[in-house]
């Protein structure tokens, strides 16, 4: 456990992130109200929080995916809330998103969904250099076998980590994890748990990880950061912020039976 | 429910109701700022044509076929009892060229392409597999929906054309089991009295069914929500859409068309 708590982070790194005084509402429902928040270069951050609450509307902001309806939001230098589209895409191949269910093209097998990213982006490669970059990938996720299978003939745990392969072929220097062990048993979400402390140091990526799972956040994050009732609570490391005597941090805490 | 109640639910589902419209509007008009700019993903649009084209080969030729032949053995009786049973192929060749092979192929195509677009997209959509794109850096609209609207507009009207030679071939294998004719001279017969107007409102007709089809199943896809069901919703919706409009295609077309004729 103690390998797995070594977290790759630099002294003095530069702001990656940088959100301050971000709204954003769907109708009536405001879900984010007034967050700010910063993730240095190296740093992974898990952002916990109940179902509901922002989490994921927060990553899909960051990615570019949602407009923000007020408030700033830099990735690597760059206004994503006034940047152009051509800049966004240039952005975005910089940031690896591992979708909650994995989001892996049906029609596609693993080699196809691995390599399209890179055919679409790339136009100088050569088959045989997809070929290796694919390997590469799978090699980093452990499934390199499963190369010509489709995602119908995986398991969840093997989804998420070809999910991850498939964002680690562009080689990002951020990854945005949404809900990296949902629905996944105890031993595969340690597995997954470990890809993404391997991912950070193979890659030198910086992650923000939204989860609800307390085991996830303390062993693959440097700092915690609590979102209730659309505003970032507290940020800190694990034992900082859960020796809270805030109530819904306790109660958060209290709930996950890791006491 | 009060009154105050049911105009409100009026209100919101009229306000929807255009909503919807312009939302497709703006879909419509995205596609031709898009269709002309780089990057062209053509191995993506052969794929597409083989989709729609090839694999409704078997089911426009069968259905072509059995209007051909249905089409003849209704018309005969009536053109006999007017003494007029050698103008047969000519009544075919304009039926089947002029309106039922667009029109047949458009329904069949809007059935079975427009819902496999639709349930397609749909579910893409709901699985978050279009946002994977986004976030790969490629523009899913234009992966998905552009190549797929061009390939609906390229194959319905080649796939109209085929279902039209299909149709006068059934026509003619009935004809043929009660006088003896040649299959030329059939079809020269059943060309005899269609024009290039005939022909090129035709293809006309079909391009805008091809582009409509393609169209509605991509933006009904776009716009599943709900899981499951809305995927179940989009599909059905994309076929009932757009065989609606086809309809309203055919009739203005061929106002249209007469309209030119006449001046």
């Amino acid at each position: 456990m103690k390998e797995q708590n070594k977290l790759n982070t630099k002294q003095e790194s530069e702001p990656v992130i940088y959100i301050k005084g971000l709204y954003k509402s769907f109708g009536e429902l405001d879900v984010l109200k007034g967050v700010d928040f910063t993730l240095l270069e190296g740093e992974n951050i898990a952002v916990l929080g109940k179902s509901g609450s922002g989490k994921s509307v927060l990553i899909k902001i960051i990615a570019g995916l949602l407009k923000a309806d007020q408030g700033e939001v830099s990735v690597l230098g760059k206004r994503v809330d006034q940047i152009n589209n051509k800049d966004l895409d240039a952005l975005r191949l910089h940031i690896g998103f591992s979708f909650q269910n994995s989001a892996l093209y049906d029609s596609m097998s693993v080699f196809q969904n691995l390599a399209f990213p890179l055919t679409m982006n790339t136009k100088h490669l050569t088959s045989k250099e997809i070929d290796m970059a694919v390997d590469e990938a799978l090699d980093a996720v452990g499934l390199k076998d499963k190369r010509n299978q489709m995602p119908a003939d995986l398991s969840g745990g093997q989804r998420k980590r070809i999910g991850i392969a498939r964002t680690l072929i562009l080689k990002p220097k951020i990854m945005l994890y949404d809900e990296p062990t949902s629905g996944l048993d105890p031993i595969t979400s340690a597995e997954i748990n470990q890809l993404i402390l391997d991912v950070q140091k193979q890659y030198n990526t910086s992650s923000v990880i939204i989860t609800h799972d307390l085991t996830c956040a303390k062993h693959t994050s440097n700092k915690i950061a609590m979102l209730l009732d659309g505003k970032f609570l507290q940020i800190g490391q694990f034992d900082e912020v859960f020796a809270s005597k805030e109530t819904q941090i306790a109660s958060f805490y209290n709930y996950n039976f890791i006491q | 429910m009060s009154i105050q109640h049911k105009s409100y639910l009026f209100s919101k589902g009229l306000d929807s109701y255009f909503e919807g419209i312009y939302n497709a509007y703006q879909f419509t008009i995205r596609f031709f700022k898009e269709v002309f700019q780089p990057p062209f993903h053509f191995r993506e649009i052969v794929n597409q044509c083989y989709e729609v084209g090839l694999k409704s080969l078997a089911l426009i030729s069968l259905t072509g076929f059995i209007v051909g032949i249905v089409f003849t053995k209704q018309s005969r009786p009536s053109l006999e009892d007017f003494g007029a049973a050698s103008w047969l192929p000519s009544l075919i060749g304009i039926a089947i060229v002029k309106a039922l092979g667009p029109l047949v192929t458009a329904l069949i195509c809007a059935g079975k392409v427009g819902s496999s677009i639709g349930a397609e997209l749909g579910s893409m959509k709901v699985t978050e597999q279009i946002e994977a794109m986004e976030v790969s850096a490629i523009n899913p609209f234009k992966y998905l929906t552009v190549t797929r609207v061009i390939a609906t507009t390229i194959t319905i009207p080649i796939l109209a054309l085929y279902c039209s030679f299909v149709g006068l071939f059934g026509s003619y294998l009935n004809v043929h089991a009660s006088e003896s004719t040649s299959l030329v001279n059939f079809y020269q017969e059943g060309f005899k009295t269609i024009t290039f107007l005939d022909i090129f409102s035709s293809i006309v007709k079909s391009i805008v069914f091809g582009f409509t089809i393609g169209i509605i199943g991509c933006y009904k896809g776009f716009h599943a929500t709900k899981g499951t069901f809305g995927v179940g919703k989009a599909a059905n919706e994309a076929v009932v859409l757009a065989m609606f409009l086809v309809f309203l295609e055919e009739i203005v077309i061929v106002q249209l068309a007469n309209w030119i004729r006449f001046y």
